[in-house]
């Protein structure tokens, strides 16, 4: 557990990873980039991690956010799976965002389980810096 | 594992050619030029002067919305208009024409005069039935090369059963697992008739041998076959980040590839050295430009080192852009890359067959440009990257789908994309002049631009130790990253403006139907896989993937005959990868950020 700092210290902690075969990685190498821009600690997996890989990242690596991003149409098989897996390895309170190509008829059942965001192409850097920021004050720190 | 061939690629060859190169440019600026004399030249400066001082200052107006910087979409500064005075230093034997050194105008004495560029749709979705349906429907609507896309699976070299393949089957691409897909995705499709592109890299061998296998089996020669395979391994590790292997291993089997096609396959082209994804990757118009250029003199490397002269190989290596939004910036890059593989082959590696130095490149419409926002915005932007790619002289075109950014295209979408080409073919009469933008003084000097940007890129590739040390070192990668992370920035900032996302910005959508791709590719080829297995005969195939790992552990052997008798005895994608894993072993990239 690690120990809390003053909610000006405290980095956000964040892993942003791709859970499946996809080594497009434009994407997460810009979000990466802006988000350790925003002064957050970003983790980034590295290349075609799978679901099980990804959940114990962040579990071991004990970050606040998990940031999943998807082109291929794999993500309503891998994003519940690494929730799942987040859940079984006492990860549940970690929270989830996702990105990539993401049918609008597929976000319901994300968000459902907890997973927001859900942004796709042209979407604003500082929109999803400040989602983020926001579910980390709300739900993990409770300022 | 030590592989002695790639000693060209991590040769430190530092005999100054590239930095001679780059003050060429230097020089012939600060030289008197050969277009104009003395007094027309000093006359059009001063034109150009008055003007900047008198004519302009008075008329320009600053008003909201109009752009504070200009420059290409690489950051090149532009000035408000070129003169004869930016290209005074352009000879006749600069230029040439058309199929004559250094083929800045065209490779082909009468290009589209003579053949319209082909009409290369790349497609591929769900299982093997869908696919072969959508290249039907493509060959009956005008397309003239076919073009197949597989699924990540595929593309990674798994098979359909693997457990890193679930949830993956046939969604970005056709799945093929054993040669009994490729037979499906080209039944009634003779392959003495057609020439087909496969993107495939990693497994590009064995895919190969898959395509012979078919061809066998409808009793069409080998030898006869035509088209490409992807194959470029060197842009994997810098964008599309698809290798198996480290990339030793795998450049070890592009030379294998490339001797046996030199030899049994002379119709086809065993590479397409990509600077397409290099530029999806985010990079500027010269890095993918250099980069690329840089990947094609590597593999000349690799090819003289195996043994081979170079007009007995060169002629089939062949390139792959991208044509994207900044209209001009494409056209002056497809001009650049012509004169520059022309004018390196003959000055740096001594070639003088002809053939070896036409660059030869198909062009695909950038991807990454097209927004889910507004789709149907989308058909412009293809239309205009399409021209862009027929004004630089491409030999072969694939325009995307307006629903690119959504999902793989409907059948409606892509019939669009393939119309785009026909129009521009049959009623602008653009073929009919070749290389129509030579002689445009700001074209002319947007070519020697990006050329010299190029070669000052080649010194520092050189400079870092050579092309695989800039590649492992994480170099390059980084190089396009930052560019991306630049171009990221510029739309956010309103700096760049892209219709749809940041301008006219509109908050209803009209949602457009999709193609949908479920699990029901994924049962059927199991399926299919299980049933494959079944009635192979399992002697022969241990056999076959024996004598494979043989030859993978021999690098001076060739590994391209072991794996044909593979393919042809039903072993799997994933039977062979997996031998070469067990070989070779796996690669990390290192760290970019």
């Amino acid at each position: 557990m690690r120990e809390k700092a003053t909610a000006r210290q405290r980095k956000i902690r964040i892993l942003v990873a791709k859970p499946g075969l996809d080594g497009h990685d434009r994407g997460v190498l810009v979000l990466s980039r802006a988000f350790r821009d925003a002064g957050m600690e970003v983790i980034y997996s590295g290349l075609l991690p799978s679901p099980e890989q990804v959940a114990q990242m962040a579990v071991d690596e004990d970050v606040d956010v998990v940031a999943l991003s998807l082109l291929n149409g794999a993500h309503m098989t891998a994003f519940p799976r690494v929730k799942t897996l987040l859940e079984k390895k006492g990860g549940g309170d970690i929270l989830v965002i996702g990105g990539g190509i993401i049918p609008d008829e597929d976000k319901p059942k994300l968000r459902r389980l907890g997973i927001t965001g859900l942004y796709g192409p042209g979407s604003s850097l500082d929109d999803i810096v400040e989602h983020i920021k926001e579910r980390v004050r709300k739900e993990r720190w409770r300022a | 594992m030590a592989f002695g061939c790639m000693q060209a690629l991590l040769k430190d060859d530092r005999d100054g050619y590239w930095k001679r190169k780059a003050s060429e440019f230097v020089e012939r600026r600060a030289k008197e030029g050969s277009l104009y004399d003395k007094k027309t030249l000093e006359e059009i400066r001063r034109g150009v002067k008055e003007w900047e001082n008198q004519v302009l200052p008075r008329q320009d107006r600053k008003s909201a919305g109009v752009r504070a910087d200009h420059q290409t979409a690489s950051g090149i500064p532009l000035k408000p208009v070129y003169t004869a005075a930016d290209v005074k230093d352009i000879s006749p034997a600069d230029q040439g024409l058309p199929g004559v050194y250094p083929y800045l105008r065209g490779i082909h004495p009468s290009m589209y005069r003579g053949r319209v560029w082909t009409m290369r749709m790349f497609s591929g979705f769900g299982t093997p039935e869908d696919t072969n349906k959508r290249l039907k429907m493509l060959l009956k609507h005008g397309e003239t090369g076919l073009s197949i896309a597989f699924d990540m699976p595929t593309l990674y070299g798994y098979d359909c059963d693997h457990e890193r393949a679930h949830g993956e089957v046939g969604r970005c691409g056709v799945n093929v697992s054993s040669l009994k897909d490729m037979e499906v995705i080209f039944g009634g499709i003779p392959l003495d008739k057609v020439s087909t592109s496969m993107t495939i890299n990693a497994p590009a061998a064995a895919l190969t041998c898959m395509y012979a296998g078919v061809a066998r089996k409808q009793g069409v020669p080998v030898e006869a076959l035509r088209g490409t395979v992807q194959a470029d391994m060197l842009k994997e590790y810098l964008a599309q980040k698809e290798w198996v292997y480290p990339p030793e291993a795998h450049l070890r089997l592009v030379r294998d590839l490339m001797v046996y096609c030199t030899e049994k396959m002379p119709a086809w082209n065993y590479i397409s050295i990509s600077g397409y994804h290099i530029r999806e990757a985010g990079s500027s118009a010269a890095q993918e430009l250099a980069f690329t250029l840089a990947d094609g003199f590597g593999y000349v490397e690799l090819g003289l080192e195996a043994g081979l002269k170079a007009e007995e190989f060169a002629p089939r290596l062949s390139f792959f852009f991208n044509s994207t939004m900044d209209f001009f910036e494409e056209i002056a890059k497809f001009r650049a890359a012509r004169r520059i593989w022309a004018t390196v082959l003959k000055e740096k590696y001594g070639v003088k067959d002809q053939r070896s130095l036409l660059l030869r490149f198909h062009t695909q419409t950038s991807g990454a440009s097209l927004t889910w926002q507004q789709p149907l915005n989308n058909v412009i932007r293809t239309t205009l990257e399409a021209l862009a790619g027929v004004l630089g002289g491409t030999q072969s075109l694939h325009t995307n789908s307006f629903d690119e950014a959504w999902a793989l295209p409907t059948e409606k979408a892509v019939q669009v994309a393939l119309r785009t080409q026909q129009v521009i073919a049959e009623e602008t009469g653009v073929p009919n002049v070749i290389d129509p933008l030579g002689g445009s003084y700001y074209v002319e000097w947007l070519t020697e631009q990006l050329e010299e940007e190029a070669y000052k890129y080649f010194d520092r590739i050189e400079s870092a130790g050579g092309l695989l040390k800039a590649i492992k070192s994480g170099y390059l990668q980084r190089e396009i990253a930052e560019n991306s992370y630049r171009l990221s920035r510029r739309i956010e900032e309103d700096k760049d403006g892209v219709v749809g996302v940041n301008k006219y910005v509109v908050p209803e959508k009209e949602p457009i139907s999709t193609l949908k791709i479920d699990f029901r590719a994924q049962r059927s080829q199991i399926r299919r896989l299980e049933k494959v297995k079944r009635e192979r005969d399992p002697v022969k195939v241990r056999a076959s993937l024996s004598r494979v790992r043989k030859s993978f552990e021999n690098e001076g052997a060739n590994a391209i005959q072991p794996m044909m008798d593979a393919v042809m005895a039903y072993a799997t994608l994933g039977e062979i990868i997996a031998v070469g894993k067990e070989v070779w072993g796996s690669w990390k990239e290192p760290a970019i950020l």
